[in-house]
């Protein structure tokens, strides 16, 4: 019956219930108790009236005590109370709303012996409280249940477009269209001047364009994979920016066959450079590393650039988000991954991805056997 | 009358590319320098004077949208004419649009011949006229207005892109970080913000603090109707303005009610200062 929401939708839906109610009980009481229909509208109106100002008045409290406990929150994000206290206190406002409607309606209509009688009173209250009751309640079921399958609804479309949209993100950051024909216009200009120079980048530019459309349809693939596309966007990036670029990549033969999300370390490599070696008119070194510990694989992308103070941390932060996301989607809370400065005095920082390392029977069957 | 150019262009093998097929297309004209940050293409374009600058759009330190601006900023008017500009990138759409919108030349990566030779067609057609005499500070004038044309547009572009975003912010409170203690600023009392390297200088009238963000993050989130922007380094609150004045070169300086220091307002921005 309390309903959260929307204001003016809550306020829509709470008199359509009770215009429901009122008329649906006035008919029960008139047909029971075959009492004139007029009055009892009057009685019921008074009742539902009353009773429904006494919820709003509680929900409205809530509210105000919710909001100032939790300072800082939006509106929507307020806890609702225990569906115990939202009962009780539904109960309670339905019982001295029934008193004070009945008083009410006595008064409008000017005949204080109608409703109640003395030696009837607890069988004849409980009776006609029953009575307005039960169309209140079917009402209300009824627009709840109306209203929850409209939010389910709701629910599942937002779900399944955040999905979509994120995988459209992942294809479109992997194959960026500034970074594809900047590449174009670099292999362009080698064509002429050094041809065995631009075979060697369209090579690269193959290999990983080919990465890039197995990894939408792999769920995993082997972390020497991983490193080897991050060897071709690198290479691809060494050409385009000279002397500004130096990178080494490490792979213990040991975690050659781990399995790896696809691309999942693409967008850490990426944001070190766009945002760590382009501003920086020198450019600057990147390393990929890999190491296990324990039973938690450590995967490394450190760059010596501008350092995570610099003002463009907005793409920083996309580029995060989407990583996070991935191994949340994929290990829950038992990978992550952290964004910090480097500890060191070359500066710079260093994204560290930490992923659970499946016990070694299931490695080997997942991925014995793929190239 | 030789027709001199720069290139402003971050990857090397691709500058050397521009500078090769335009000397193909366009024997006669003399590439007097090729630069590869967007600090540097400023800084040699004030001291060169090139008839006409390559901008690259993404380059460290400044962007190619940025450098166009600093540049208008900050050129001697009387003495040369302002470089014609041709932005050169290689995947934007929203800044495609920008230049189409604001009449702004640029060419694609990878630039074609055919595109490059058409390009070169224009510029000689519109160096030709430029011969004429004509009003210097009227020719200015009209890059300043496709210059703010491009940023406004650029600007309206990123609004209606950012879906997620809910109204901005404001900010009430700057937090000054000194050591161990942070200085609260309320916002109110501050009489204009001042970039200067990687800080801002946050100016009231007792005091002069430094914080370490951008004068376009800042802004992001200051009132535009109350904070003014008068200069791509400064930005000052309107009702701390005592007066406007303009010398006899045009350029306009501003005087603070609160403050002795005097603040002048680039071409850019001079369109605040209008009498009624």
């Amino acid at each position: 019956m309390i309903l959260f929401g929307n204001q003016t939708n809550s306020i829509w839906r709470t008199a359509q219930v009770s215009l429901v109610t009122i008329v649906l009980g006035a008919w029960l009481y008139s047909t029971i108790f075959r009492e004139s229909i007029t009055e009892d509208v009057i009685y019921a109106f008074s009742v539902v009236t009353l009773t429904q100002l006494l919820i709003a008045a509680g929900r409205y409290g809530w509210m105000r005590y919710a909001t100032r406990s939790s300072r800082g929150h939006r509106a929507t994000e307020i806890v609702r109370p225990a569906w115990q206290w939202s009962a009780a206190w539904v109960i309670l406002c339905v019982i001295v709303g029934y008193f004070l409607g009945v008083h009410l309606g006595n008064m409008i209509i000017g005949d204080p012996e109608v409703a109640l009688t003395m030696t009837t009173r607890t069988r004849m209250v409980s009776l006609s409280i029953a009575t307005g009751l039960i169309p209140a309640m079917f009402v209300t079921f009824y627009y709840y249940s109306v209203s929850r399958i409209s939010r389910i609804e709701l629910q599942a479309q937002t779900a399944l477009r955040s999905a979509v949209e994120s995988q459209l993100k992942l294809l479109e950051s992997q194959l960026e269209p500034h970074m594809l024909f900047n590449t174009l216009a670099n292999l362009r200009v080698l064509m002429i001047d050094d041809p065995r120079r631009a075979q060697g980048m369209l090579d690269r530019l193959i290999g990983y364009l080919r990465g890039t459309l197995s990894a939408s349809r792999a769920k995993m693939h082997p972390l020497h994979s991983e490193f080897d596309r991050i060897l071709d966007y690198l290479e691809l990036m060494a050409i385009r920016m000279g002397s500004r670029l130096h990178f080494e990549i490490a792979l213990p033969p040991a975690l050659s066959d781990a399995p790896c999300p696809p691309f999942l370390l693409q967008p850490l490599v990426e944001n070190a450079i766009k945002h760590g070696l382009e501003p920086q008119v020198q450019g600057g070194r990147i390393y990929v590393t890999a190491k296990l510990e324990g039973r938690v694989m450590i995967l490394r992308v450190r760059d010596t650039g501008a350092g995570l103070s610099g003002a463009s941390t907005e793409g920083t932060h996309f580029g995060m988000k989407q990583v996070r996301e991935r191994l949340a989607a994929l290990y829950g809370s038992r990978a992550s991954v952290v964004l910090a400065p480097a500890a060191d005095a070359e500066g710079g920082a260093v994204a560290t991805v930490s992923i659970p390392m499946p016990s070694a029977s299931s490695a080997s069957v997942t991925l014995k056997g793929t190239p | 009358m030789t027709v001199t150019a720069m290139i402003a262009e971050d990857e090397a093998l691709l500058a050397a590319n521009l500078n090769s097929e335009l000397k193909a297309l366009w024997p006669e004209l003399q590439i007097v320098a090729s630069v590869a940050d967007g600090q540097s293409a400023v800084d040699e374009a004030l001291r060169l004077q090139p008839d006409i600058l390559f901008l690259d759009i993404r380059m460290p330190k400044m962007t190619g949208l940025e450098g166009a601006q600093a540049l208008v900023e900050d050129w001697h008017t009387g003495e040369k004419e302002f470089p014609l500009l041709v932005f050169v990138t290689a995947y934007d759409q929203y800044a495609i649009q920008a230049f189409e919108r604001a009449a702004f030349d640029y060419l694609l990566k990878p630039v074609e011949s055919a595109r490059l030779a058409a390009s070169c067609a224009r510029l000689r057609q519109r160096l030709k006229t430029r011969v004429l005499p004509r009003n210097d500070s009227g020719a200015l004038d009209d890059v300043v207005r496709q210059i703010r044309e491009l940023l406004t547009s650029k600007t309206s572009d990123a609004s209606s892109n950012a879906t997620d975003r809910s109204a901005p912010d404001r900010l009430t409170m700057i937090q000054v970080s000194m050591g161990s203690t942070i200085t609260m600023v309320p916002v109110e009392q501050v009489l204009f913000f001042e970039a200067s390297d990687k800080y801002v200088r946050v100016v009231t009238a007792q005091n002069s603090h430094l914080i370490r963000t951008s004068l376009r993050e800042l802004m992001e989130r200051l009132d535009p109707a109350i904070f003014w922007q008068i200069h791509r380094s400064a930005v000052v609150r309107c009702d701390a303005i005592a007066s406007a004045n303009r010398d006899e070169s045009g350029k306009l300086t501003l005087t603070l009610h609160e403050h002795a220091e005097r603040l002048s307002v680039s071409r850019m921005y001079a369109d605040h200062f209008r009498g009624m």
